[in-house]
């Protein structure tokens, strides 16, 4: 999946010499969080958060007019810079590790020098959402299988047979048993029964539903 | 205390029926209403017949084009293809000869269940035919082709004008009612259910809240894998009862899936038959309470056919007519007649013996963990609005 499919285009931006009052309004009115700040050829200069705002306000027991004061400054001079940009055609899992590495939480597209979108840690959240399938209807099995080439067509071959269609399909590391891999399959059923009792004929082991470890399975 | 309850039956009930090997099968609803019968709580006057709904009925909840093609796939003119993206011809909800007529025999009950209790004299009526709440509006999933529970509320809504609260206690989330009243403040629907962390469809977390003007009027109640009766009904009964007291409805729909069970092969839900002598009579209760009686219940899921879902819905009934469950020993008659075609060994009493009912190694930690998912799910039902 490319940044392209998941970025937002609609994006709100200010000019370096704007306001903190500005960004203060823009971050209430569109329940935003980030702004990338832009020159007037649309190229990113820097970005303000909600964070840096509050860090340049007075204190919420400062009510006297210190405060309007603050919010006068120049958004140039609380904004982090340089900023970290990505490209439309990054994949969406890199933009997971910035996330994860940078700590931060939203960084601007950028094409041809030019800011074209920005994509969220919420974003990158709904793109998950939808890569493990629990968006849509349908029942949860786990199978652990030997970590070798061609165990995936093996498994999803008796998904085939029993007409069963796959909603989504992860693979995670076996953290006791490197030479194993848990397949999680989302299956569009109310009845995983006839997959699963194939699956158990076929020497496959269940992590999910298990096996002996509760009285009914 | 008898009350007067329609109990909704006739054979054309029978006709929902996918193949032999289908989970899902209406012997249940014969089942269950010979065990009555067999124990002298149903006679023939307390029955009615249902009806067939009407396509203007169907199309209360549903889509003209999904009526058009399941009448095709019940006909035999209706390509794979065709049907997939309407879930026609899935595993699930495979086409049968007569698929149009059959499901909509089974709205027809719950309306006929429905103009029993306000049109007639009846207090309380019951279709276990009907429940078959994972319906959507153009769409068949999990079992369900059309969904009697949803159109019946619409149809309740607008002939009657009535405030309905829907309580759904299949071990499945009821996410086709929810949908189908999500935005309606005059709808309140509460499900409990197992966790759809792993169970179909999925849905059904307590942040499913409603949307619009019907934000705050959806409950989910999702208890964990191997919750058993102390747990259950602890949630449940705290849930139900406030979630009522919030609402105050004028009328009470309850879907009585029976697939909680400890014996029940599509679940993880481990409670014992103890539960269904529980749930119709808090409802029954709420029923008195704020409508006046008010009352309709219907089928749902229950996929041990032989030894759970027959006891859980006579129950329902039990309930509804006499205001008490059965006790003691299941008729002879019964156990012999239909012995012989169970594969399993049929239950001789109404409660499940202790001795019988399974051990959960984390009971405690499931237990304390459905108490903190309840307070979650009741954080708008505790409020006044």
């Amino acid at each position: 999946m490319l940044v392209e499919d998941i970025m937002n285009t609609d994006v709100k931006t200010l000019s370096p010499t704007d306001s903190i009052a500005a960004a203060l309004k823009m971050f209430r009115e569109h329940k935003i969080r980030h702004i990338p700040i832009v020159n007037a050829e649309n190229e990113v200069i820097g970005i303000v958060s909600d964070r840096d705002v509050r860090d340049a306000s007075a204190s919420i027991f400062d009510n006297g007019s210190k405060s309007d004061l603050l919010l006068q400054n120049e958004l140039q001079t609380i904004m982090s810079s340089p900023v970290v940009t990505v490209h439309p055609l990054d994949f969406a899992e890199e933009i997971a590790s910035i996330f994860y590495e940078k700590e931060f939480a939203c960084v601007p597209v950028v094409q041809n020098g030019k800011l074209v979108g920005t994509v969220t840690e919420k974003d990158m959240l709904y793109t998950l959402i939808q890569l493990t399938g629990t968006n849509e209807q349908g029942s949860h099995i786990e199978v652990k299988v030997p970590d070798r080439p061609g165990i995936l067509p093996e498994v999803t071959a008796i998904f085939g047979k029993r007409k069963t269609n796959i909603v989504s399909v992860l693979v995670y590391p076996c953290n006791d048993d490197p030479a194993y891999k848990i397949l999680v399959f989302r299956i569009q059923t109310m009845n995983p029964i006839p997959v699963i009792t194939d699956l158990r004929n076929a020497g496959y082991t269940m992590v999910w539903p298990q096996d002996d470890k509760e009285p009914k399975l | 205390m008898n009350c007067h309850a329609a109990f909704v039956y006739s054979d054309d009930l029978l006709g929902y029926h996918f193949h032999e090997d289908h989970p899902f099968n209406q012997i249940r609803v014969t089942l269950a209403k010979e065990l009555l019968e067999a124990s002298n709580h149903l006679n023939s006057d307390d029955i009615i017949k249902p009806r067939m709904a009407t396509d203007d009925e169907l199309k209360l909840f549903h889509d003209h084009e999904f009526i058009e093609t399941v009448k095709k796939a019940g006909g035999g003119k209706l390509s794979e293809n065709e049907g997939l993206p309407f879930g026609i011809g899935t595993e699930d909800t495979p086409m049968f000869n007569g698929m149009h007529e059959a499901s909509a025999m089974l709205v027809g009950g719950t309306l006929a269940a429905v103009e029993a209790v306000l049109e007639k004299e009846y207090s309380h009526a019951l279709n276990l035919g009907g429940g078959l709440h994972h319906g959507l509006k153009r769409k068949a999933s999990g079992f369900c082709v059309y969904n009697d529970g949803a159109i019946a509320i619409k149809y309740i809504r607008q002939k009657y004008n009535l405030r309905v609260l829907y309580i759904d206690t299949d071990a499945h989330h009821g996410d086709g009612v929810q949908w189908a009243f999500y935005d309606d403040p005059n709808v309140c629907t509460l499900s409990i259910h197992e966790t759809g962390r792993y169970l179909f469809p999925g849905t059904g977390s307590v942040n499913e809240r409603g949307i619009k003007e019907g934000h705050g009027y959806a409950f989910n109640i999702p208890v964990d894998a191997f919750t058993q009766d102390e747990s259950y009904l602890q949630v449940f009964e705290t849930a139900a009862k406030q979630v009522a007291a919030f609402f105050k409805p004028d009328i009470i729909v309850s879907q009585n899936g029976a697939d909680a069970h400890f014996h029940d092969p599509l679940t993880h839900l481990c409670i014992s038959m103890s539960i269904y002598e529980k749930i119709p009579e808090l409802v029954h209760q709420l029923a008195h309470t704020y409508c006046g009686g008010r009352w309709i219940g219907l089928g749902g899921g229950g996929y041990d056919h032989w030894r759970v879902t027959p006891r859980a819905w006579a129950q329902v009934w039990n309930v509804m007519r006499y205001g008490k469950v059965a006790t003691g020993n299941i008729p002879e008659h019964w156990l012999e007649k239909w012995q012989k075609q169970a594969p399993v060994s049929l239950p001789n009493t109404w409660h499940d013996p202790e001795s019988t009912l399974p051990t959960i190694p984390r009971k405690a930690e499931i237990s304390e963990k459905n108490a903190r998912m309840l307070e979650a799910a009741m954080k708008y039902a505790t409020n006044l609005k």
